[in-house]
């Protein structure tokens, strides 16, 4: 007979197993869905070349570069300013009640929807600013977007450092400044350098902030300057799937659209997460 | 010849009166350990040698403490050189997730005085020093994590060996400790004396029996005994020595 103790953990485990099953089961459908439905419309002239007639043949490729330029400047702004701040949150920023009011409004940020930022943009960058809807517009957007995301998570890398380091430190002679660069920053890299895989990926897919500061529906161009209108791939499958007039033609590029921006924040991450190995690799605890 | 000296020293951490009228003088080239139960103040009185305590928001603190001639809680004090002479090593070994090289190497490198070729000498006298040398001669570059605990902790003193100090502040330094490592930095303090005036704060009697010539008491803030080892052990003074000593609270 088995006793209750191992029936309750059995169960336990069980559901535990399920839940797991459950998350990779959608993952697996969802990456298998995507791949069966685009794949055959990927193909080296699908991504080397710009859209033609009427956006129902041809490639992705000002989409692909625009989506390139749109996440790639966004997070070159937004990982220094963030990390910075993080640094400045977690090391200089006093009082207490400073901070913490500080903190709760990152945090807020972090959690406001992206068409608010969008929103946001469009008045500031597109308006104010007079920058037009533009790459810049979308990559400062995108930036002000990926900010409060960057900060939370390299505060919390740089709180996780164990005490005891900085403390050798300063007990060397090491000044605070001395300390944070040659102790603190390295020792939180690899969890900032997790958090910029994540943000990259959020960055590079979302439609929202850039809809009205950036992307435009259809351009042959590709973006020669950081004034230029540009094509983006997630705008691109919500044009496609939303305003296209022949969709026998049009949800096959949406689908392909799909699979090459998922292998491009695949790659990213990829190249992030090696990078993050070898610096783990490089220190071990 | 006094290498510390304290004189009316009180600290406070908020409300909380931690170092009571503490005068204590301490010999050069000596073991002096300090004693006494938990939450007695002994480390605050460690950590003010090298104003370790300094980061604490709400310290306050009067008295004077002397290194030498100077008075090391004047305005005008370098806390940097003041650290670099008087070195602390931990209750747990802290060394940095470096190499073994770079930890050793730390003390100098943030100097930024010292030549490559210098900091190598200094790093292989320390290690020396510290009798980890050939322990580790052949892998100073891989980390310093690898180390077994006794290994991490004389790391950690060749470390603070490294910035050639006056003075060597040892906050329990092996309670986290197996007893041969422990035996072994015992051995070590004894050949260090030589160069250095040595602090070792200890909840370990015996140990404080072994190694020390002097010994201070501590009890709630305040410095009850100060005296030689033999005699602080044999015939103490005061009977809250005694009866700490006997095991009777503590």
């Amino acid at each position: 007979m088995i006793s209750q103790r191992k029936l309750k953990e059995s169960i336990g485990i069980g559901l535990i197993g399920f839940m797991m099953m459950l998350t990779i089961g959608f993952l697996l459908i969802f990456v298998y869905r995507i791949f069966s439905q685009g794949i055959h419309v990927v193909s080296w002239e699908f991504i080397s070349t710009p859209p033609r007639e009427a956006m129902t043949a041809g490639g992705i490729l000002p989409a692909l570069i625009g989506t390139f330029w749109l996440t790639f400047l966004a997070v070159l702004i937004s990982v220094p300013v963030g990390i910075f701040t993080a640094i400045y949150l977690n090391n200089y920023a006093r009082p207490r009640w400073f901070v913490s009011t500080l903190k709760i409004t990152i945090n807020t940020l972090a959690g406001v929807p992206s068409i608010i930022f969008g929103l946001f943009g469009m008045a500031l960058f597109v308006n104010m600013l007079n920058l037009q809807v533009s790459l810049i517009s979308g990559v400062l957007t995108l930036a002000v977007l990926s900010l409060p995301m960057i900060i939370n998570a390299s505060e919390e890398a740089l709180a996780s450092v164990p005490r005891d380091n900085s403390e050798a430190s300063y007990a060397l002679g090491a000044s605070k400044r001395q300390t944070i660069q040659r102790i603190l920053i390295p020792a939180a890299l690899p969890n900032i350098l997790t958090s910029i895989i994540l943000v990259v990926g959020r960055v590079a897919g979302e439609t929202a902030p850039i809809m009205y500061t950036a992307v435009t529906f259809f351009n042959r161009q590709l973006p020669k300057s950081i004034h230029d209108e540009v094509m983006a791939l997630p705008y691109h499958i919500f044009a496609l799937m939303t305003e296209g007039t022949k969709p026998a033609k049009q949800v096959p590029i949406a689908y392909g659209s799909a699979l090459v921006l998922m292998t491009l924040v695949l790659l990213i991450s990829s190249t992030a997460l090696a990078l993050r190995y070898y610096l783990r690799k490089k220190r071990q605890w | 010849m006094v290498k510390i000296k304290t004189e009316n020293l009180n600290l406070h951490f908020g409300l909380n009166h931690v170092l009571k009228d503490v005068n204590i003088s301490i010999n050069e080239r000596k073991i002096t350990a300090i004693i006494g139960p938990s939450g007695c103040g002994k480390s605050t009185l460690l950590r003010t040698f090298n104003r370790m305590n300094d980061f604490a928001a709400d310290l306050k603190i009067s008295g004077t403490v002397h290194l030498g001639e100077s008075d090391i809680y004047e305005d005008k004090v370098d806390l940097s050189r003041l650290r670099a002479k008087v070195g602390m090593v931990f209750q747990k070994p802290n060394p940095f997730p470096k190499t073994i090289y770079q930890n050793v190497a730390y003390g100098l490198v943030i100097q930024g005085k010292h030549s490559r070729c210098d900091i190598y000498t200094r790093v292989e006298e320390s290690l020396k020093a510290a009798w980890l040398w050939d322990e580790v001669k052949d892998r100073l570059n891989s980390s310093a994590m690898c180390l077994s605990g006794g290994q991490q902790q004389r790391l950690c003193i060749a470390r603070a060996l490294a910035n050639s100090p006056d003075v060597l502040l040892l906050d329990e330094p092996t309670s986290a400790l197996d007893p041969q490592s422990t035996a072994k930095i015992e051995e070590l303090c004894l050949d260090l004396k030589e160069k250095v005036s040595i602090l070792i704060v200890t909840h370990n009697i015996a140990q404080a029996g072994r190694i020390s010539d002097y010994t201070a008491f501590m009890y709630l803030g305040e410095l009850v005994e100060f005296g030689e080892t033999s005699q602080v052990f044999t015939v103490p003074k005061d009977k809250r020595t005694e009866a700490y000593l006997t095991g009777a609270f503590g």
